[in-house]
């Protein structure tokens, strides 16, 4: 659930959690992987401080050292992969509001239940159509949520439109913007995110509970007891109820934690074999999306290039300053903060003024100017220089010929522009097949975050990775080859 | 008639002074050999004519038009089309066939239409002795094929001259003659030819009048005859000295 609220990338955080006691001291410290990124309430960097986590995983952690007598330390680890990190054996366990769920009781040792979430539905103030899922998909409704969780499986199970998205943040600025109808997400991010905003409110009771547990490698049935005696004894104490009660998560559905026989709710029944018939046309339609943001962003990339090349090389001085101000912005600032500023800063004013909605394409469309716009600055630089490399004897053979600067631009220097140029270009739209997959934090869906999605519910990481990467040299090859082709065409002196 | 006509052309860069007062008279039909030491102003002089340089004080008539120091656009434009240039390095464009390259400017500038423009540039290549080379890129032509289309691609335009700016200079000794060669026959089609030349044979066997260009200044003018078998200026005989030695 990572991601916003800190842009910092945050490398790898190490904070001992719990005073060890002596009787466990010669054991090594245990690394637990969870994504501080954006992850409130769970574990989240504490904004007076950002050196420090806190939220109420921390919390638990920290209890859990205490009982265990033995220290925990957290690893920042990207969310998506945080299962693989086990599996690597980088962290001896995952916490970070894992539902326990066929594929993962299947795979992994999962832990007693740490919580029972529940799915809360969040609409906009006010918000009279709706109360329950199946008047959202009676109304044909878009329902916001975060991809590869038990909300998403359960709107998908239903047929309901979903906006999956990477982290919990973005779903409920949405909401607000009025881009998707509602958000369903897991009760304690609704309570941190959406309860304090007065433009959005709870709609209906909390629906399909579920348990969070802490997850282990299966080889670590002893380890994994441990935790699952002090578990219970911390349920058992209260202590749980009073870190659940800080967060304000504490609800009449955690009473059964104590409850040494409790049996783990199991959500998402087995995701079906993922067979290559099956994950197939999903990477299919990633690819499609891929090959549209790409080929759109491109085609824009190449003609505001176009322009501010022709601009600094040709224009008068103010426009040429305006064109090395637009190179030396656009090629300066990360995409992803681009697609953030545009999408959830100018792209919402735009579509106020036009009073025009375009659904799920504004994502699309955001994700292509801002990668258009961005690539344009590289674009720019090439023409740039692919122009100036044309000898001036052609501008002059041409005016002798009574051509027009005009027309001689058009029709002697960019021809042979191109063909200068093509390789280069080239090299950027390779880059872009790949750099789209950023598109993702805006929950667009293209082949890299398709990928990850079914490797994560499936776990084959490397057979599923190996037909995507099969997938992109599809995509690039070609591309190289024609670009060859189509130096060739040009003349190659 | 004067084609081209040279009234006291000034043409500085920063201190140095390329082109001294100069005047001078082109009659129509006539071949002029400008010839002279290096750095003299041929090419400077030959690129005031058609406005690829600019001039400081004086005027250039060309037929009726005047070029001037501050020229406009539309007259530089009306100038070029009198007169074709044709360059040492002959600036083909690459990314055409030698049809193409001589089709071009009539296509794009003239707007004749293409079946047009096509008939002709094949009669003009034929007529410089390449016809058989019409789908050849630059590329794949000789040095001394290159400029012969370069000649055509100027032709093609229905110039009443050529600029021609040591168009031999680039070439083998065997490949000069081909081009020459073709100069002398647009030479009897009566087209204006002013040829910066360091071909001393040429310069006698074709021009009508050879002018001697020293320091940005025409030192010598006159007859081949004249200018070059009995020069009056000392520094046209020492540069005769120098070149025919």
């Amino acid at each position: 659930m990572p991601r916003l609220h800190v842009l910092v990338w945050l490398g790898i955080v190490c904070l001992p959690l719990g005073a060890a006691q002596a009787t466990a001291a010669d054991l090594p410290p245990l690394r637990y992987g969870a994504d501080a990124e954006g992850g409130a309430p769970y574990i989240f960097l504490d904004p007076a401080n950002p050196s420090r986590t806190q939220g109420f995983e921390v919390d638990l952690a920290a209890a859990l050292a205490t009982e265990l007598g033995r220290e925990i330390n957290f690893s920042q680890k990207n969310y998506e992969n945080l299962v693989l990190y086990l599996e690597r054996g980088e962290v001896d366990f995952v916490m970070n509001g894992l539902e326990v769920t066929a594929d993962r009781v299947e795979r992994l040792r999962m832990s007693r239940p740490y919580y029972v979430y529940t799915l809360q539905l969040v609409g906009r103030a006010g918000e009279t159509r709706f109360v329950t899922l199946d008047q959202l998909q009676t109304l044909g409704l878009t329902v916001g949520t975060l991809n590869e969780t038990a909300a998403s499986r359960l709107l998908k199970q239903r047929g309901i439109s979903v906006a999956e998205y990477d982290s919990q943040a973005e779903p409920y600025l949405d909401l607000a913007l009025g881009r998707v109808d509602a958000v369903l997400l897991d009760l304690p991010i609704a309570e941190y995110y959406a309860r304090p905003n007065p433009r959005l409110q709870f709609l209906g009771e909390p629906l399909a509970p579920g348990h969070y547990a802490l997850a282990f490698r299966k080889s670590d049935e002893a380890l994994a007891a441990q935790f699952d005696a002090a578990l219970l004894k911390l349920a058992q104490r209260g202590e749980l109820e009073r870190i659940y009660r800080k967060w304000n998560i504490w609800n009449d559905d955690q009473l059964q934690l104590a409850d040494p026989n409790l049996q783990p709710l199991v959500a998402g029944a087995s995701s079906q074999a993922m067979t290559f018939t099956r994950y197939l046309p999903l990477l299919l339609d990633g690819a499609q999306m891929t090959i549209l943001l790409s080929v759109c962003s491109m085609a824009l990339a190449v003609l505001i290039g176009l322009v501010v090349a022709v601009m600094r090389l040709y224009g008068p001085l103010p426009l040429k300053f305006l064109a090395v101000t637009y190179v030396e912005f656009f090629r300066g600032i990360p995409v992803l903060l681009l697609l953030y500023v545009l999408y959830f800063g100018i792209s919402p004013i735009i579509f106020r003024l036009l009073g025009v909605s375009l659904g799920e394409w504004e994502r699309i469309l955001v994700g292509i100017v801002a990668f258009g716009l961005n690539y344009a600055a590289y674009e720019a630089e090439i023409y740039r220089a692919g122009i100036s490399s044309i000898p001036q004897g052609q501008w002059e053979a041409a005016a002798s010929l009574g051509m027009n600067k005009a027309t001689t631009f058009r029709r002697i220097i960019l021809p042979q522009t191109w063909r200068v140029v093509l390789p280069p270009m080239t090299n950027d739209f390779v880059a872009l097949f790949k750099d789209t997959s950023i598109v993702s934090v805006i929950a667009v869906v293209e082949l890299t975050k398709q990928y990850q999605m079914l490797a994560k519910s499936s776990m084959k990481y490397v057979e599923i990775g190996l037909a995507t990467a099969v997938l992109y040299l599809l995509m690039s090859v070609p591309l190289g080859y024609l670009s060859r082709w189509l130096e060739k065409r040009l003349g190659k002196e | 008639m004067n084609a081209v006509t040279l009234h006291h052309v000034t043409k500085r860069y920063g201190a140095r002074t390329i082109l001294d007062d100069v005047s001078l008279a082109i009659p129509a039909g006539q071949t002029v050999a400008l010839i002279g030491p290096s750095g003299g102003g041929k090419s400077t002089l030959l690129r005031c004519i058609n406005g690829l340089t600019t001039f400081d004080a004086g005027g250039i008539h060309v037929g009726q038009h005047l070029l001037m120091p501050r020229t406009s656009r539309e007259t530089a434009s009306a100038v070029r089309r009198m007169f074709g240039m044709i360059f040492q390095d002959f600036q083909l464009f690459p990314h055409l066939t030698a049809l193409e390259n001589v089709m071009e400017a009539p296509l794009q500038v003239l707007k004749q239409p293409r079946a047009a423009a096509r008939e002709e540039a094949q009669r003009l290549l034929a007529r410089v002795g390449l016809a058989e080379r019409a789908d050849h890129y630059p590329r794949q032509l000789s040095g001394g094929q290159k400029q012969r289309v370069a000649i055509a691609r100027a032709l093609a335009m229905k110039p009443q001259g050529l600029l021609c700016d040591e168009i031999t200079s680039a070439l083998d000794p065997e490949l000069k003659c081909e081009v020459l060669d073709t100069l002398q026959e647009l030479r009897s089609d009566g087209l204006t030819l002013i040829v910066v030349t360091h071909e001393m044979g040429f310069a006698r066997r074709a021009a009508d009048q050879v002018a001697v260009l020293a320091d940005g200044r025409v030192i010598e003018y006159g007859s081949p005859d004249k200018v070059l078998e009995n020069p009056q200026v000392e520094r046209t005989q020492k540069f005769l000295r120098q070149v025919l030695a």
